[in-house]
């Protein structure tokens, strides 16, 4: 679908958490701003608004994406998850509830502001290389800043679910 | 905060894109992975009139291997490049140098043309394609041309791109047997922009390095090709006396810049560094990406 004319608002569809969602928005309205504003999702956090801390992560066509680096218009036929569908979507549904008690036994947060994306962050890790050493658990959650824990407990519970998914 | 005002326009075609370009000038910038533009915008550094964005066009998009080059598309993000079993075939040194680039949700995003139009001083992609002297394939309206990749880089975030044109694919030669690569980078953490790095290849017989193109980043304001530290290793056993040589010959290849982190002398001497590793990593059967 292209746009000729310079639009300053335009519609969107796209499927979030399973449902479809039509809305006419502001072309340049965030996305992570439009699940949160427009939709009322406000599981996905915003932090920075430049993509450094990694607190708007979301799930778009499968892969994690910083939501406050897409305008809600190129989410366009997009395929979104966020961290209120992100336990009942499929086989990574289960990844997300293991590492949320993880995260829960080993006080793995504090004040929680990171804590959504960085849940959608393990998960991607842990469903595609549920192999990986500490090291590369840290150097995958690189992009997610955490400011009560340290990382250290993060690290321990990602790694407790990829130990547990290896040894399945 | 959040992006200033702007309309916004999603050609179907490369020759559409181009008709706004033309049209729009200087008052529009093309946004791909938007992972640089974005934050830009948020940050309010800029304040474009139009966006075009260009994820639609779908002759900037794909890897290729054709007429013996490997074709990256402007559009692929570099996820897909990281992942591509293509790149890691023919362009090994591409894949050394992905995962340094940004964290995993901003690689899912961003594009390998956005990187290289961009042409950030501290980023990997611009270094890699000078050291693999790769073509950029360029559009506009009287058609396509290709710019060698040390010809395009002129300085700070600065270009071979004229008015109306666009990016459309970079494209590499195909790694030959004895062709070797080495990717070497100092960052606070694994993600962050780079204090300095290289990217290097050289044709390699036993332990004796030809053909050496050594492309350093984040030292100067566009990518630099250490010739005279190249030329110091240039035929003959690789030994450590003239990797030191090498490394004390890049006082005349880099005049690094100082900032508030990091002086020009500490630059230099890290970049020292990297090349005494990096020389040492060519010889080895696969260099790996190493701090």
């Amino acid at each position: 679908m292209s746009a000729v004319q310079p639009a300053t608002e335009l519609e969107v569809r796209l499927t979030v958490n399973g449902e479809a969602v039509v809305r006419r928005v502001p072309v340049r309205l965030n996305l992570a701003d439009f699940l949160r504003d427009t939709l009322g999702l406000t599981g996905t956090h915003v932090g920075c608004e430049h993509g450094v801390c990694g607190a708007c992560t979301v799930r778009c066509d499968g892969a994690i994406v910083r939501a406050c680096l897409m305008l809600a218009v190129q989410a366009n036929g997009a395929e979104i998850v966020t961290i209120e569908g992100a336990a009942d979507d499929g086989v990574s549904g289960q990844i997300v509830a293991d590492l949320q008690r993880e995260f829960h036994q080993r006080n793995a947060l504090q004040c929680g502001f990171c804590t959504p994306a960085m849940l959608l962050t393990a998960a991607e890790l842990v469903t595609e290389r549920p192999q990986s050493s500490r090291e590369e658990i840290r150097t995958h959650i690189s992009g997610n800043y955490c400011r009560c824990t340290g990382y250290q407990s993060i690290v321990d519970a990602v790694e407790a679910v990829c130990r547990a998914r290896t040894s399945l | 905060m959040k992006a200033p005002p702007f309309s916004y326009l999603r050609p179907g075609t490369l020759s559409q894109a181009i008709d706004y370009i033309e049209l729009y000038g200087d008052d529009a910038r093309l946004l791909a992975g938007g992972q640089s533009l974005l934050p830009a915008l948020n940050m309010r550094l800029a304040a474009p009139s139009v966006l075009i964005d260009i994820n639609g066009l779908s002759e900037l998009a794909g890897i290729t291997v054709n007429a013996n080059k490997l074709v990256i598309g402007a559009l692929a993000r570099h996820a897909e490049v990281e992942r591509s079993a293509l790149v890691a075939q023919h362009a090994p040194l591409l894949a050394l140098a992905l995962p340094h680039v940004a964290h995993a949700a901003i690689r899912n995003r961003g594009t390998f043309g956005g990187s290289i139009a961009l042409a950030d001083p501290a980023a990997e992609l611009p270094a890699c394609c000078v050291a693999l002297d790769a073509e950029l394939v360029i559009a506009g309206r009287r058609g396509v041309r290709r710019v060698r990749a040390r010809n395009f880089f002129l300085g700070l975030y600065e270009t071979a791109l004229q008015a109306g044109e666009i990016l459309v694919a970079a494209e590499f030669s195909l790694v030959k047997a004895g062709e070797r690569f080495a990717f070497r980078e100092l960052a606070r953490r694994q993600g962050d922009y780079a204090i300095v790095g290289l990217a290097a290849r050289a044709m390699v017989d036993g332990n004796a390095l030809r053909d050496v193109r050594i492309a350093f980043f984040g030292a100067e304001a566009k990518p630099v090709l250490a010739a005279q530290a190249a030329a110091v290793v240039e035929g003959g056993e690789l030994t450590a006396e003239r990797i030191a040589l090498a490394q004390q010959a890049l006082e005349h290849d880099l005049k690094p810049q100082g900032d508030v982190h990091y002086s020009a002398a500490l630059r230099l001497q890290l970049a020292r560094v990297l090349l005494g590793r990096a020389l040492g990593d060519l010889p080895q059967p696969a260099a790996e990406a190493r701090l």
